[in-house]
């Protein structure tokens, strides 16, 4: 089942996710901050439905780790939601490559609002949601460059021979 | 990373598995502080991550310095000169009032308060999650900063330090959603409580009367309730008092003094402890 032709794959991917991180932490001007998209969901979500052999539930789990170092919130917050996430992309990974682009996009575009969602339920759980409705402005950016983050990234994976 | 858990579980199995280990991490980090010792190894091993995403801004910083025309920087040079005159000017008085303040504490039998001990940390990271509001600090265990730490700036209180690693340490704002500090109306000695909102400058001032005698303008400043805060800093100054008949309390929203989103040095400070030439920042 598993083909491993590409020696430093692994290495790659996590090249990937740590460039992910390091979007998501750039600081930016204030009015900027609603426009940031989960850098780390989209290529969570991308590695998940390109090679699910390498990425899937445990990889977003570990990803949604650090994020959760990262931002200083609830340790398990973000691991849980990318967690999930990344079950679903990796259990439809199939069928998601097959869907035309827009379909894919609003596919991610639902996976993006999905993960806000579970962060602010375990942050209302808490008690520390300090407003009721995700962040739609985030996750439709998130949607709008997909198709780029789709290409960037289809080219490294063919470039460094992952599947 | 997915052989971590081997081929032999389905998609499924592991999901459950991280799931529960999930929401076992959230109850132990949320209910008691179990887990600071694991965030502290984890931030040390993120640290790099920080230090990378903070590079454009120190960068552009770097340029903008180099870049600077002579012109500019002789016109900072003579507005820093007038503004040292006027602070020493303004120290000298202080001087004063503090012995005369001494004086007449001592006339009271009250122990003096002595000057906190502080020290100039740097900010490496801020604007991280939407809708929280803290601020990475390039001071950790490593300069004796601990949990809980007042955060300072030249015009009031910015926070409190709430995670601390060996090299760095996070502190939440004022303005926080999860922050509440103890504060007093200085000009008539009314106790309250501040709650941060999420927005970068404004707060609440939640739960006072129709008949509490507050104002906009009013000046808020630390009362050292709680034992966290020294008191007598500048906190927050009323923005807008707003009396609803249908509501049981005032809707007050006030502005922090501190400059929360400026500058890129903020102190930290050891309530109780007298400055020392040992004290200042390496």
């Amino acid at each position: 089942m598993r083909v491993s032709t590409a020696p430093y794959g692994g290495l790659i991917i996590t090249l990937t996710f740590v460039v992910g991180f390091l979007l998501s932490m750039l600081p930016g001007p204030d009015w900027a901050e609603r426009f940031r998209p989960d850098w780390v969901g989209l290529v969570l979500i991308y590695w998940c439905i390109a090679a699910p052999n390498r990425v899937g539930v445990v990889s977003g789990w570990v990803a949604g780790l650090i994020l959760d170092v990262l931002y200083g919130s609830l340790l398990g917050q973000h691991a849980l939601a990318m967690a999930i996430i990344a079950y679903i992309a990796h259990r439809w990974h199939l069928q998601i490559r097959m869907f035309p682009p827009w379909q894919q996009a609003a596919c991610v575009l639902m996976l993006l609002v999905l993960d806000q969602l579970l962060v602010l339920w375990v942050k209302g759980v808490i008690g520390q949601a300090s407003t009721f409705w995700p962040n739609w402005t985030a996750s439709i950016v998130g949607m709008i460059i997909w198709p780029l983050v789709f290409v960037i990234l289809r080219d490294v994976r063919r470039r460094a021979d992952i599947n | 990373m997915s052989t971590l858990l081997g081929r032999r579980f389905s998609s499924l199995t592991r999901l459950i598995f991280v799931i529960v280990l999930s929401v076992v991490l959230m109850v132990l980090d949320h209910q008691a502080q179990h887990l600071l010792r694991i965030r502290a190894v984890l931030s040390v091993l993120i640290y790099p991550i920080q230090v990378v995403a903070a590079v454009p801004v120190r960068a552009s910083a770097w340029v903008a310095e180099l870049f600077g025309s002579e012109r500019t920087l002789r016109q900072n040079n003579e507005r820093l000169q007038a503004e040292r005159l006027a602070h020493l000017a303004r120290l000298q008085k202080l001087e004063a009032l503090e012995a005369e303040n001494k004086r007449l504490r001592d006339l009271l039998g009250s122990a003096a308060r002595v000057a906190d001990r502080a020290v100039v940390a740097e900010l490496v990271e801020v604007s991280l999650e939407p809708f929280t509001r803290k601020i990475v600090v390039a001071k950790g265990s490593r300069d004796a900063v601990y949990l809980g730490q007042p955060v300072i700036d030249a015009y009031g209180i910015i926070g409190q330090v709430t995670e601390v690693s060996t090299y760095a340490s996070k502190a939440t704002l004022i303005t926080d959603p999860g922050h509440a500090i103890p504060v007093l109306v200085n000009r008539n000695g009314l106790r309250t409580i501040i709650f941060g909102t999420g927005a970068p400058d404004r707060v609440n001032v939640p739960y006072l009367t129709a008949t509490t005698d507050i104002r906009e303008g009013d000046l808020l400043v630390s009362s050292g309730m709680g034992g966290r805060f020294p008191p007598g800093y500048p906190v927050a100054q009323v923005t807008k008092v707003v009396k609803d008949p249908n509501e049981a309390f005032l809707k007050i929203s006030a502005k922090p003094m501190a400059r929360l989103n400026y500058g890129k040095e903020v102190l930290l400070i050891w309530p109780g402890e007298r400055q020392t030439a040992s004290a200042s920042p390496r």
